[in-house]
C-alpha cells in the first residue's frame, strides 16, 4: 500500500493505481473525458491533469496515467492546474460548438466559450480521444478505424475513408464515444455505421432483428462457437 | 576489407593505411556535402578528375563531407599547401588544374577575400570564419572521403572502440563520460553517462541503443552534416556505449528526405561489419554489436523520444505519457538509451583524449564544442563548431561576418521552433545549456536564425507557431487546437485585426499549452511567443494598439511610398512590380499606387538607390 495527499486528503491506495482512481475513491472529483475503464488509458484530453509535489520538486502530470507513489502530495484544484481544464474545454468548446456533453461539462466547471476563438463547423462533436480507436483495436479485435493525418488536420475513420472490409458493425466505437459523435443507424434489418450497411440478423427464437450477421460470424470465428447457437437474441438465452 | 581480428591488427593496419595518407602528397579535397552539391561540385568534382588526367597529373581527388562554410560553395583545397578556393565554379578548373595543382600558383579571384580588409586569405584556417572555430567533431569532415572505411581508419578512426573494449570496463567508460560531462546535444542537454548508468543498471533485456538522426529544426543541418561526412564517428561512439551498456543492437533513426546521409550511413555500416567492427565479437573481445537504419517520415514529432520508438516499432509518431523513463521501458519497452548524432560522435573524442582534457573546454556545466548551423540574416551562412561558452556576438559577427547589406542585427532564434528569440541587449551572453535556458530561451540541437531590423517579431512568432501547429502528431487537446488558436490570434495581429488584451490571452494560453501538453513539443511551441512578448512587447503594442508593423513585414499593416529626393527614375522598380502598381517617367521621381500595390517587396530589393519607404 502507498500513502498519498490528495487535496490535503490523507490517502492509502494500492500500488499500480492511478492518481485519479484514488482520487475518485476517496471522493475527490477529477474532470475526465478519455479515461474509460474498458480501455487503455491514452492521456489525450488533458483534463485530468494534476499538480504533483515529490521532495522538492513538482509537476503537472496527468492523474489517468500516474501511478500513485509513497508520500506525494497532489493537488487536484491548484491555480494551474484549473487554467489548463479552463483552456481544454474552451478550446473544445471552439471545436465541437454542437456538442451537449462538452457544453454540460463546461457549465460545471464554470467555463465559458472564450470569444477570441471562432467556432469551428466541420469537426462535429469528435474530440480525438480516440476512445472508439482504442476499443475497437483492444476490445473487439478488429481494429476498422483508426486515426490519420496529424496536428489540426487529424481524423478518425476507416483508412482512407472508405467501407471497412474488416468492419463487423458491432458499434461498440458508438457506444463509447463520450460525445456521441459516432452515428450508428439501426433500422430492423440495417444498420450503417462509418458509411457501410450491414446486413442484421433475426432471432431464431423471438424473429426480431438483434445483430450484425458479420458480428456474429466474426464472435462465432473467435470463440469457436457455432454459428447457429449465436442466432439468439439476448432476451431469448 | 578482411576481418580485424583485434586490437593488435587494428593498429597494424592503421599504421599501413597511415603511410598511404601523406599529408605532404598533392591531394585535392572538394566539398561534396548536401549544400556544395546544390552548388553543383559534383560535375566539378569530375572536371577536376578528367582535367588532372588531361595533364598526366599524379594527383589525387577526394570528395569529402561538409567544411562548413556553405555561403561560399563549392569549396576547394589544394594540398600539401592547403590552398583554399571557394565559389569555385566549373570554368575555373581548367586553371586551377594548369596553375594551382601543376605549378603551386594561386589564383587570386578564388581566394576569400575579407569584406572588411579586403584583403585575400589563403588558407582555410586563416578565414575568419574558421578562425575562432574549434573543430573537434566536424574537422575530420573536410579530410575524409566518407565513403570509404580506410580513410576514417587512416586518421585514427576506431582506436577508441579499441581502447574501450581492450583496456576499459562498461562501467569504467560510463565514469569517463560522466567525467567529461558530456550532455545531449539533441537539445534536452540530460548528461548522456547519468542516462548510460541508469540504463546499465536497469532491468530487462535486451537493450538497445538508437542514435537519433531526426533533426527536423528549420535551418538546421548539423547532424546531417556529421552524418553524411563523417558517419564512422557515430557508428563508433555508438559502439562504444552499447558495450558500456550492455546493449547488442542499435538504431539510426534518419529522416527519408537525408538520402545522401542514408547512403553513407549504410555504406558505412557495411563497411564497418565487414571489417568485423560490427558483428559477432568485435575485435576479438567477444562483445557483439550490430545497427540497423530507420528511416523516418519526416515528421517533426518522431524527433520526440517516445514518438521515435514509436515510429522504429512500426506504429504512428505519437508520443506517449512518460512517466517511466526510456533507459528503463524505452524502444520495444526494453531498456534504451536515445541519443543524438552529435552526442554519439563526441564519445569517441572523450575516450581517446581523456574525460579531463574533454571538461576542460566549455563551461562549468557545458563541455565540449556544440555545432551550430548559422542561417537567416547573416553574411555568412554556414555550420560552425564552438567551445561552449562562446558568445552570440563572437558567433554572429566574427564567425557570421555580421548582418548582409549592413543592416541592424535585431534578434537571433536559437533551439528551433521551441526556442525563443534573443534580442541584441543579449548578444554578450556566452551560450551554454543553462545560459540560454535562463533567458528564455535554448540549446535545441543547434539551430542559430538570425534576424535584421526588418524582421517582424510577431511575424517570427507566427511562422514558428504555424510549423509547429502543422508539426503536431494532434494527440493532445492543448497542443493540438491550443497552438492553432494561438496562431490565429497572431494571424489577426498580424492583419490589423488584433483586440486589447490579446497579448495578455496569449500568455495565459502559452502557460496552459506548457503546463498541460502531452509531450515536450507542445511543451514548449508557446516558447516562440512567449520570449518575442518578454522581450519585443513594443511591437505586439505597435501592431494592436496603433496598427502599425514597425519592421514593415505585415502587408495589411504597410504602405509603401517613393522618396522623391532619392528616386533617380530608373525605372527599376516599374519593371519588377508584378501589379504594375509602381509608375513614373523615366528620369523623374516614380510613385507606388497603394490600391494596386500587393506589398511583396520586389521594388525595395531591385532598388539601388534605397529610396523607398515603407510605413
Amino acid at each position: 500500500m502507498v500513502n498519498l495527499i490528495i487535496d490535503g486528503k490523507k490517502i492509502t491506495a494500492q500500488e499500480d493505481t492511478m492518481i485519479l482512481e484514488a482520487a475518485r475513491a476517496a471522493g475527490i472529483d477529477i474532470p475526465t473525458l478519455c479515461a474509460h475503464e474498458s480501455v487503455s488509458r491514452s492521456g489525450a484530453c488533458r483534463l485530468c491533469v494534476v499538480k504533483m509535489r515529490k521532495g522538492n520538486r513538482s509537476k503537472i502530470v496527468t492523474s489517468c496515467l500516474y501511478p500513485v507513489e509513497e508520500g506525494i502530495v497532489v493537488e487536484t484544484k491548484n491555480e494551474r492546474v484549473l487554467n489548463v481544464r479552463r483552456l481544454v474545454l474552451e478550446l473544445l468548446l471552439a471545436r465541437n460548438p454542437e456538442s451537449n456533453v462538452i457544453a454540460d461539462l463546461a457549465k460545471k466547471l464554470s467555463v465559458t466559450p472564450q470569444p477570441r476563438f471562432t467556432m469551428d463547423t466541420d469537426k462535429g462533436k469528435c474530440i480525438l480521444c480516440r476512445s472508439c480507436v482504442r476499443v475497437c483495436e483492444e476490445v473487439v479485435g478488429v481494429s476498422a478505424i483508426g486515426l490519420s493525418r496529424r496536428g489540426s488536420q487529424k481524423t478518425v475513420g476507416p483508412p482512407y475513408n472508405e467501407e471497412s472490409a474488416v468492419c463487423i458493425g458491432c458499434g461498440a466505437c458508438a457506444f463509447i464515444c463520450p460525445t456521441g459523435h459516432i452515428e450508428m443507424e439501426t433500422t430492423e434489418d440495417k444498420r450503417i455505421i462509418w458509411g457501410r450497411t450491414f446486413k442484421m440478423k433475426t432471432c431464431d427464437v423471438c424473429g426480431r432483428y438483434f445483430a450484425p450477421e458479420d458480428q456474429l460470424k466474426y464472435i462465432s470465428k473467435i470463440t469457436g462457437v457455432p454459428l447457429k447457437e449465436l442466432a439468439v437474441c439476448m432476451d431469448c438465452r | 576489407m578482411k576481418i580485424i581480428a583485434d586490437t593488435k591488427a587494428l593498429h597494424q593496419l592503421q599504421k599501413e593505411l597511415k603511410e598511404k595518407w601523406d599529408p605532404q602528397k598533392p591531394m585535392v579535397t572538394i566539398c561534396a556535402g548536401t549544400g556544395c552539391r546544390g552548388y553543383g561540385c559534383v560535375r566539378v568534382k569530375e572536371a577536376l578528375e578528367t582535367e588532372i588526367e588531361k595533364q598526366k597529373l599524379n594527383v589525387g581527388v577526394r570528395a569529402t563531407g561538409c567544411f562548413g562554410f556553405c555561403e561560399k560553395g563549392p569549396l576547394v583545397v589544394i594540398h600539401p599547401q592547403k590552398i583554399f578556393y571557394q565559389q569555385v565554379k566549373l570554368n575555373d578548373v581548367p586553371d586551377i588544374v594548369a596553375k594551382t595543382v601543376a605549378k603551386g600558383e594561386i589564383i587570386e579571384k578564388l581566394l576569400y577575400r575579407d569584406p572588411n580588409s579586403g584583403e585575400r586569405i589563403l588558407k582555410e584556417e586563416d578565414v575568419p570564419f574558421y578562425k575562432k572555430q574549434k573543430r573537434l567533431i566536424f574537422g575530420s569532415n573536410g579530410l575524409i572521403d566518407p565513403t570509404r572505411i580506410e580513410d576514417y581508419l587512416a586518421i585514427g578512426g576506431y582506436c577508441a572502440l579499441a581502447k574501450a573494449l581492450s583496456e576499459m570496463s562498461p562501467e569504467g567508460i560510463i565514469g569517463e563520460i560522466k567525467k567529461a560531462g558530456l550532455r545531449g546535444r539533441g537539445g534536452g542537454g540530460f548528461l548522456a553517462g547519468a542516462k548510460w548508468e541508469s540504463c546499465r543498471k536497469a532491468h530487462g533485456s535486451p537493450k538497445y541503443i538508437i542514435a537519433n538522426g531526426d533533426e527536423g529544426d528549420p535551418g538546421a543541418y548539423m547532424d546531417r552534416s556529421l552524418m553524411e561526412g563523417n558517419p564512422h564517428s557515430v557508428i563508433e561512439g555508438m559502439i562504444i556505449g552499447a558495450y558500456a551498456i550492455g546493449a547488442n543492437e542499435g538504431f539510426i533513426y534518419v529522416r527519408n528526405e537525408y538520402p545522401l546521409a542514408v547512403m553513407h550511413l549504410t555504406l558505412a555500416i557495411a563497411s564497418a561489419r565487414e571489417a568485423g567492427l560490427l558483428g559477432k565479437n568485435i575485435l576479438g573481445s567477444g562483445f557483439s554489436f550490430d545497427i540497423s537504419i530507420s528511416k523516418g517520415g519526416g515528421a517533426f514529432v518522431c524527433g520526440e523520444s517516445s514518438a521515435l520508438f514509436a515510429s522504429i516499432e512500426g506504429r504512428a509518431g505519437e508520443p506517449r505519457a512518460k512517466y517511466i523513463h526510456a533507459v528503463e521501458k524505452g524502444l520495444w519497452d526494453k531498456p534504451t538509451v536515445l541519443n543524438n548524432v552529435e552526442t554519439w560522435a563526441n564519445v569517441p573524442l572523450i575516450i581517446n583524449k581523456g574525460a579531463d582534457w574533454y571538461a576542460s573546454i566549455g563551461t562549468e556545466k557545458s563541455k565540449g564544442t556544440k555545432i551550430f548551423s548559422l542561417v537567416g540574416k547573416i553574411n555568412n551562412t554556414g555550420l560552425v563548431e564552438v567551445p561552449m561558452g562562446i558568445t552570440l556576438r563572437e558567433i554572429v559577427y566574427d564567425m557570421g561576418g555580421g548582418i548582409p547589406k549592413g543592416r541592424k542585427f535585431k534578434a537571433v532564434q536559437t533551439g528551433g521552433p521551441s526556442g525563443g528569440c534573443i534580442p541584441e541587449s543579449m548578444l554578450d551572453l556566452p551560450v551554454d545549456f543553462d545560459k540560454l535556458y535562463e533567458v528564455g530561451s535554448m540549446m535545441g540541437s543547434g539551430g542559430m536564425i538570425v534576424m535584421d531590423d526588418r524582421s517582424c517579431m510577431v511575424d517570427v512568432a507566427k511562422y514558428f507557431l504555424a510549423f509547429l501547429q502543422d508539426e503536431s502528431c494532434g494527440k493532445c487537446v492543448p497542443c493540438r487546437e491550443g497552438v492553432r488558436r494561438m496562431r490565429d490570434i497572431l494571424e489577426d495581429i498580424c492583419a490589423g485585426k488584433g483586440k486589447e488584451g490579446d497579448v495578455e490571452l496569449l500568455e495565459t494560453m502559452s502557460q496552459a499549452i506548457s503546463d498541460g501538453s502531452l509531450c515536450a513539443l507542445g511543451g514548449s511551441a508557446p516558447n516562440p511567443v512567449l520570449s518575442t512578448i518578454k522581450y519585443f512587447r513594443q511591437e505586439y503594442d505597435a501592431h494592436i494598439k496603433k496598427k502599425r508593423c514597425p519592421a514593415g513585414v505585415c502587408k495589411a499593416l504597410i504602405k509603401y511610398s517613393i522618396n522623391p529626393e532619392k528616386c533617380t527614375g530608373c525605372g527599376m522598380c516599374v519593371k519588377v512590380c508584378p501589379t504594375a502598381a509602381a509608375s513614373g517617367e523615366k528620369k523623374k521621381p516614380h510613385t507606388i499606387d497603394n490600391e494596386t500595390c500587393i506589398r511583396c517587396g520586389a521594388c525595395i530589393e531591385s532598388c539601388k538607390f534605397d529610396a523607398i519607404n515603407v510605413e
